[in-house]
């Protein structure tokens, strides 16, 4: 679903990513660990194109992103394109970030509606049964700041599923949350990777990425220092880096 | 806090001797206004009346502030049509501001340099000049430019190639009245365009990468997302440059349109009764500025949707809630406990 082949990105000469390399599964979830500033979010960025990669290859579901080849030339997208592609790709932000403006039921709906030209009746529906699939039947009429942060977040979730995408991407999902909210969207994303849902999940819970993920990635400095099944790359770690990150942050 | 029959803890609130000393200051300043505001003065002349052939004299009187003529004028038509020409002038160049304003707010808030510096060229220009020289020099651009066409730029420079779609006399489109439209809506525009620049940064740039993840293009994400949730933002500060603009407008007087205080103007240099008529077109000012801050008030809380857990209450809904707080505090005085009055 997702393929990373050397791929590089830099902020004002500053080289964030240094040729990560990366595959995802479809229907698999992949964890993505790493120390604070080693490139995590940046990568997730770059995946959605909110962030343009520098160098390097990065494919999802088989095109590259931002580009089309044809006649053996790499023709950049327009915007309109690149937007459509982005609507394929579900993304989950640290901070919520739901439309502060509207109600629960319009931030589920405003996607489907202004982006996809679904009607607003039947965007409606499908909006109140992901509702009822995260839990919050009955808040559809709430401003985002009436609700909890777990919450806000499991709307967050809904209003990127209402999009129908082929991949979730969540940055941090869970940190922004008071521990005892943590669980109620954990459930959310643990029912997501049950119903096939191709993911990629940045995050420092290591339970969860133990419990769920396929494969684990582990970002250091801009590259992928180790990868593999969680059970073995999160027990018993080869590098010595991903120990002491570990040993930090378990 | 039960408080039940006569075990009710009394409360004694704390006296603010500086308070009522002020109060008192206060109250005396406001009764020697109204005093003053409802005065007689001697006018200098004599009324005389026989009765039974006994004459007798007394000086005549009339109010200080000419409460009468004022009345007189207050509703007459040349007064009513320059209040509705003061309106339409405020309206057409606050239109003409908000949205030009906004424009220029995008353009300034552009990656692209040249937008960038274009726009704030444009608000250093029309903020650095009088708006009173803005308004002459629309009324006489005539001088620089007798006639206006619209066509290709530049072409008029290739001998034969000039087409153009649509011509007009600069001196025909540029009364008085649309060369105060357009002098007061593009000064505006400078103004408004920084407050809806304060308004758009405002917005949380996590809102923007939302939209945009979700597949938004710029032009829906700026009318879907950033614009509604800068209007809070910019609504209290638009609702002072509408009141502001109110009383600018007057300034076309002087460019001879006939709005509010031209005709005040025009009145008084016929008549001299000049107090008279500034006073009244001041009280229609009073009176439209009252209006718009009512408004304002809704109009701020339509746009705190969202932002505000609980929106504040409307003034109907705080005298209610005052009265029945006073109400409340009789039937406390009076031995009722609080509790059995409040729901
Ligand atoms: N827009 C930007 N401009 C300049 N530098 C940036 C920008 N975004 C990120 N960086 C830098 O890139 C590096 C990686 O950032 P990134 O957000 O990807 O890290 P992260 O792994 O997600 O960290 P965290 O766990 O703290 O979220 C950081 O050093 C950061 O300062
Ligand atoms: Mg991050």
């Amino acid at each position: 679903m997702v393929e990373a082949r050397g791929v590089y990105k830099s902020y004002a000469g500053v080289e964030v990513l240094k040729g990560v390399n990366l595959t995802v599964v479809r229907g698999e979830v992949t964890c993505l660990i790493g120390p604070s500033g080693s490139g995590k979010s940046t990568l997730l960025r770059c995946i959605n194109h909110l962030e343009k990669h520098d160098a390097g290859e990065l494919r999802v579901d088989g095109h590259l992103v931002g580009y089309e080849a044809r006649d053996g030339k790499l023709y950049e997208l327009n915007d309109k394109q690149i937007c459509a592609e982005r609507s394929q790709i579900g993304m989950v932000f640290q901070r919520f970030n739901l439309f502060q403006h509207l109600t629960v039921l319009d931030n589920i709906t405003i996607g489907q509606v202004k982006v996809k030209g679904v009607s607003p009746e039947v965007a409606n529906v499908k909006a109140r049964e992901l509702l009822a699939r995260v839990g919050l039947d009955g808040k559809e009429k709430h401003y985002p700041s009436q609700l909890s942060g777990g919450q806000q977040q499991r709307v967050a979730i809904a209003r990127a599923l209402a999009m129908e995408p082929k991949l979730m991407l969540f940055d941090e999902p869970t940190s922004a949350l008071d521990p005892e909210l943590v669980g109620e969207v954990l459930d959310v994303m643990k029912d997501l990777a049950r119903s096939g849902m191709t993911m990629i999940v940045v995050t420092h819970e290591m339970n969860f990425a133990r419990e769920v993920a396929n494969t684990v990635y582990f970002l250091d400095g801009g590259v992928i220092e180790e990868s593999g099944d969680p059970r073995v790359v999160l027990t018993e770690p080869s590098s010595e880096r991903l120990k002491s990150f570990l040993s930090k942050v378990l | 806090m039960t408080t039940n029959g006569d075990d009710a803890v009394k409360v004694v609130p704390v006296r603010h001797a500086g308070q009522w000393v002020g109060a008192g200051f206060a109250l005396i300043f406001i009764a020697m206004l109204v005093h003053t505001l409802f005065s007689k003065v001697p006018t200098g002349s004599v009324i005389c009346h026989t009765v039974n052939g006994v004459r007798s004299c007394r000086p005549e009187v009339a109010w200080r502030f000419s409460w009468n003529v004022v009345g007189q004028y207050f509703t007459t038509s040349p007064v009513l049509q320059g209040l509705v020409r003061t309106l339409e002038l405020t309206v057409l160049s606050m239109v003409i501001g908000i949205v030009l304003g906004v424009v220029i707010a995008v353009m300034r808030l552009s990656t692209n340099r040249l937008l960038s510096s274009t726009a704030w060229s444009y608000t250093w220009f029309f903020r650095g000049t009088p708006v009173f020289v803005q308004l002459f020099f629309w009324l006489y651009i005539a001088l620089l430019y007798p006639t206006f066409s619209i066509g290709l730029p530049f072409f008029h420079f290739i001998p034969f190639t000039h087409i153009a779609f649509w011509h007009f006399d600069a001196n025909s489109v540029f009364t008085p009245f649309s060369a105060a439209v357009v002098a007061l809506g593009l000064n505006e525009a400078a103004y408004m365009s920084e407050i809806a620049r304060s308004g758009l940064i405002a917005v949380d740039e996590g809102q923007i990468e939302a939209a945009t993840s979700l597949g938004m293009t710029h032009g829906q994400t700026l009318r879907l997302v950033v614009l509604p949730q800068a209007m809070r933002v910019i609504i209290p500060p638009t609702g002072n440059e509408v009141i502001s603009m109110l009383k600018t407008s007057s300034l076309a007087s002087a460019i001879g349109v006939t709005e509010l205080i031209g005709t005040a103007t025009n009145i008084y240099s016929a008549n001299y009764k000049i107090m008279p008529l500034l006073i009244v077109a001041s009280l229609w000012y009073l009176i439209v500025t009252t209006i718009l801050s009512v408004g304002q008030f809704y109009l701020e809380r339509h746009f705190s949707k969202g932002a505000l857990r609980t929106p504040p209450p409307t003034p109907i809904q705080r005298l209610t809630r005052d009265a029945r707080g006073i109400l409340m505090k009789f039937r406390t005085r009076r031995g009722v406990p609080a509790n059995s009055v409040a729901s």
